[in-house]
């Protein structure tokens, strides 16, 4: 067969009957795979900030290893690039890019939007940070530190923001459900409605 | 030898792609530039090599921190660009 002119849905037949002759992956272990990434998706990071804004030892964890916490929550790691945990604080906000490519933390937050990966944010991103979350219509505090993480390597970032003003005693659930993709990349901050 | 948190480092001025077939994850943005180690991430198989089939040695991988003032001329000095590099990347630069 020749790989450059083969049919897709054949030459990923004969690449998976290869793999697994090697006994490198079967059919389970992808179909598995397959699941893991079709339920990625921001809700799963949303219950990681969730559970970090209510239980302090799960935040320890959160920012002292992401991969250990987000496996405690349930959410498959098993291949996926550690995960790294950025704290947001009264002293400093984080916002994530990758100027090189994409890289993103699919595993806990699902496939990237559309923005994530156009030229015009990831030169942005670390030349004029403000002024590009302000198209969100983020504003910070001027004393408010920005630090952009340009992912560029082996680990994914994702961002634990500060748990907005107005949600005392809201369950888990209800607070997993304020937190959007936006605020676990650093563009938004979440809000009550 | 692992670069401690603290140490002041350059990032390599070096343009390996100008010499023929390359994959690099250091940006072009930093080549050259003076940051900080923030901490040593862990150790990782070189991407330059994985990318051609070549074996690849484990490099350390450093969080580096720096001064957007340094990168840009319109950067805000206190506000940070902080980025993944690989040690083979990185200089130590004595004062």
């Amino acid at each position: 067969m020749n790989v450059i002119e083969a049919e897709g849905t054949r030459l990923l037949a004969a690449v998976r009957a290869i793999l697994a002759a090697k006994g490198l992956v079967n059919d389970t272990e992808i179909a598995e795979r397959i699941e893991a990434t079709d339920r990625a998706s921001p809700g799963q990071g949303a219950r990681m900030v969730a559970k970090a804004w209510l239980d302090p030892e799960y935040r320890r964890l959160m920012l002292e290893d992401g991969t250990r916490a987000a496996e405690a929550v349930g959410i498959p790691m098993r291949g996926m690039l550690p995960l790294g945990v950025l704290e947001n604080t009264d002293d400093v906000h984080h916002l994530v890019v990758c100027t090189l490519c994409s890289c993103y933390p699919r595993a806990v937050l699902g496939y990237p939007p559309f923005w994530f990966k156009s030229a015009g944010y990831r030169a942005r991103a670390v030349r004029d940070p403000r002024g590009l979350i302000a198209e969100w219509g983020t504003v910070l505090p001027a004393a408010r530190r920005i630090r952009v993480v340009d992912s560029t390597a082996d680990y994914r970032w994702m961002v634990l923001p500060q748990r907005p003003a107005g949600t005392d005693g809201w369950s888990m659930e209800q607070l997993a459900a304020l937190v959007r993709e936006g605020d676990m990349i650093g563009v938004t901050l979440p809000a009550v409605p | 030898m692992t670069l401690a948190a603290g140490t002041a480092v350059r990032v390599r001025l070096d343009w390996p792609e100008a010499r023929g077939p390359a994959h690099i994850r250091t940006p072009h943005y930093l080549r050259g530039k003076p940051g900080i180690v923030v901490r040593h991430l862990g150790d990782f198989r070189n991407p330059e090599d994985i990318a051609f089939a070549r074996p690849a040695a484990l490099l350390p991988l450093y969080h580096v921190r720096f001064d957007p003032h340094e990168l840009w001329a319109d950067g805000v000095t206190g506000d940070e660009v902080q980025v993944e590099i690989y040690g083979s990347w990185l200089e130590e630069v004595t004062t």
